[in-house]
């Protein structure tokens, strides 16, 4: 039976669902409902809630608990999230699995609290320092929320890699049916790399600072080895009726829910649109952006920010077709009537 | 005969890569001969720092991660918190603890988080080559104070627990040197004490330990003992600040 | 009769162990380790009576005493 429920509260059940044992976190709007469900919620089951002193700490804390194998999760709303890069950066060398959330407001600075998908950058490109990745998902529906953070830890856990959640306001304030499907997981395997004490084996430690003559190099190497490999085997997206389409809108989260509307209005307007939505955004869906990309055909990005997927698409169509863009920043949204005006002035020129 | 005192099982066989004198060494011992004494080193997971004791792990014999810049209290309670039965420490300098993780050190014992905290004064940045620390003392020549520390321009020298002793959350706090052995066998006495606080869930604890720094001081390690005896423990005077559980 | 080991590579040549005797019995070597220093030696072997002073201050636990 579906319950109707908040995106942020889909999104904690999902963790819940799937083991999380401690929560660290810290207020911003509007990803609020996260500790504060989660202050209940956690505490009635035994597990561990802390409203940590600031953003950095609360990544800090998920590092300590992560770094013991155990499952843990941060929430935080767009400034917050840079505060939490430092952590972030350090987790990605360490090689630590952790899930951190970003329910995206408008930026930058302090920006507002509208939804927004300004952080595209931040959470794809790196966000910190050093040259690493992490795995950014992108949930555009509160049945996503629950089946992301659900899925977020083995995810994070086979690659020893930190996952982001990368939500906006809109998705995690609203308010539809869920499905609460998923089991409730209990059994977990021990890894061979976490720290719980040199009993019956040799001390382990777990670091970034990697000083010897060319161990950093080799580091670096591995962790590219493994980041080729969950481009290999992590991409996920969704695709619309892109086979006859002249037009094809690329949009994630939020947006892709508008670019769905506005390609079935297309459609009723005798358009031959289409929507490939990216559900992860690092890795990106490039090869299939590839392999459709023909003389003939348009791309039409949609985001809530100036343009910033943008250019993985661009990169990913390598000047094969043209690509445009529609978007704003820092509150409103874009409509399904505008995006069908953008394909239509794309398909007259 | 029979060995009595030698190298504890809770420090790797390995030469410290730290200078001739410093301290750090004799602060590691005795971490790693109170763990051995308490029995804990099979379940202790250590915190190391950004700074000289930034290889920690390289050295104790037990699970020892690594922290960024200040942050060991928060990495100390995430672990903690998820692992109630596991030893847990941080090893801190005055940079670490006192200026990039003060707002991490006040919360983690404000919360009254139960772990030990051993941190290191020696009044400088070490491992960056001697710049001012929150524990510089006024007039004391680094890197970043060429003219000597000035209270008007830099602030005054931070005495962290008797900063700390004015939280309910905080359990025992010990101000503790190490510049001859009658104050090593009280600094170590000090770190048992946390420790078994720690054993016995009592919460907080932090001992800090005033220690040399001869090459960024720029004193032979004999001369550094002295100034110890002579000039730092002048401004942070040794003893017990907080003891909630002795009283 | 009580006595000392002093690890000649470990030893940085500091001095606070010879500072901490109080007996007066260790003294720097004449040579040089591997390492450039000139380590601490047990110089007075009758006079140690094995307090662990040396052991307490040496930072590099570099020595063991016996008993």
């Amino acid at each position: 039976m579906k319950k109707l429920t908040k995106g942020n509260v889909a999104l904690c059940e999902g963790a819940i669902a799937a083991g999380l044992k401690s929560y660290f976190g810290y207020p911003i709007t509007p990803q609020n409902e996260i500790p504060a469900y989660l202050s209940r919620k956690m505490v009635e089951l035994g597990r561990v809630f802390i409203q940590a002193e600031s953003e950095i700490a609360a990544a800090n804390m998920v590092l300590g608990a992560a770094v013991t194998g155990v499952r843990a999760m941060t929430s935080s709303s767009s400034p917050g999230i840079s505060l939490k890069q430092e952590a972030i950066s350090y987790m990605a060398g360490m090689e630590v699995p952790a899930i951190i959330v970003n329910v995206q407001r408008g930026g930058p600075g302090l920006g507002n609290i509208s939804g927004s998908q300004s952080d595209y950058f931040q959470a794809v490109k790196g966000g910190g320092h050093g040259d690493y990745k992490i795995i950014v998902v992108s949930p555009n529906s509160a049945q996503e929320m629950y089946e992301t953070a659900y899925d977020a830890f083995d995810l994070a856990e086979k690659y020893r890699i930190p996952v982001m959640i990368l939500a906006d306001g809109i998705t995690g304030q609203m308010m539809e049916p869920v499905d609460f499907n998923k089991p409730e997981r209990k059994d977990f395997i021990k890894q061979d790399w976490v720290l719980d004490g040199a009993k019956n084996r040799e001390p382990r430690s777990i670091k970034s600072l990697l000083m010897g003559e060319g161990a950093l190099e080799q580091h670096n190497i591995k962790l590219q080895q493994k980041y080729n490999n969950i481009i290999e085997n992590e991409v996920k997206y969704e695709l619309y009726t892109i086979e006859d389409a002249d037009v094809i809108l690329i949009a994630h989260g939020i947006s892709s829910r508008i670019a769905k509307s506005a390609v079935k209005l297309a459609r009723k307007n005798g358009v031959k649109a289409g929507l490939l939505r990216p559900k992860t955004l690092w890795p990106f869906p490039s090869k299939i952006v590839n392999s459709i990309a023909k003389s003939s055909l348009n791309f039409l990005v949609v985001e809530l920010n100036h343009g910033q997927m943008i250019e993985d698409v661009k990169l990913a169509v390598n000047g094969r077709s043209n690509v445009e863009f529609l978007g704003k920043a820092g509150g409103g949204l874009v409509t399904e009537q505008e995006i069908l005006e953008k394909i239509k002035h794309i398909i007259v020129g | 005969m029979e060995k009595i005192l030698s190298k504890p099982q809770s420090l790797k066989d390995t030469v410290l890569s730290y200078c001739p004198g410093c301290g750090h060494g004799v602060i590691h011992r005795l971490v790693a001969e109170c763990i051995d004494e308490l029995g804990v080193r099979e379940k202790t997971i250590a915190v190391a720092p950004v700074g000289c004791a930034v290889f920690a792990y390289d050295y104790f014999n037990f699970d020892v991660t690594e922290a960024p810049h200040g942050r060991p209290p928060a990495v100390a309670t995430g672990i903690k918190r998820t692992n109630p039965d596991k030893f847990v420490f941080t090893y801190q300098g005055d940079g670490d603890i006192a200026a990039i993780g003060m707002a991490e050190t006040i919360h983690a014992a404000n919360r009254g988080e139960n772990i030990s905290i051993i941190f290191v004064n020696n009044a400088n940045y070490g491992m960056t080559g001697g710049q001012m620390a929150p524990t510089t003392l006024i007039g004391q020549v680094t890197e970043t104070t060429p003219f000597g520390k000035d209270a008007k321009r830099e602030g005054y020298p931070i005495k962290l627990c008797e900063l700390l002793s004015t939280l309910e959350g905080t359990t025992y706090l010990e101000r503790v040197a190490i510049h001859n052995p009658q104050n090593i066998i009280k600094a170590k006495a000090a770190i048992k004490k946390a420790f078994q606080y720690q054993i016995d869930g009592k919460g907080f604890s932090l001992v800090e330990v005033i220690s040399n720094c001869p090459v960024n001081w720029r004193m032979t390690p004999l001369n550094s003992v002295k100034w110890i005896e002579e000039t730092f423990i002048k401004f942070f005077p040794l003893g017990l600040v907080k003891d909630n559980v002795e009283i | 009769m009580p006595t000392i080991k002093i690890n000649s590579e470990k030893c940085k040549g500091c001095g606070l162990c010879i500072k901490a005797c109080p007996k007066q019995c260790v003294a720097f070597s004449k040579q040089f380790n591997k390492a450039g220093y000139h380590w601490a030696v047990l110089e007075k072997e009758d006079t140690c009576i094995g307090c662990g002073f040396c052991y307490m201050a040496c930072p590099d636990i570099c020595i063991e005493v016996y008993r």
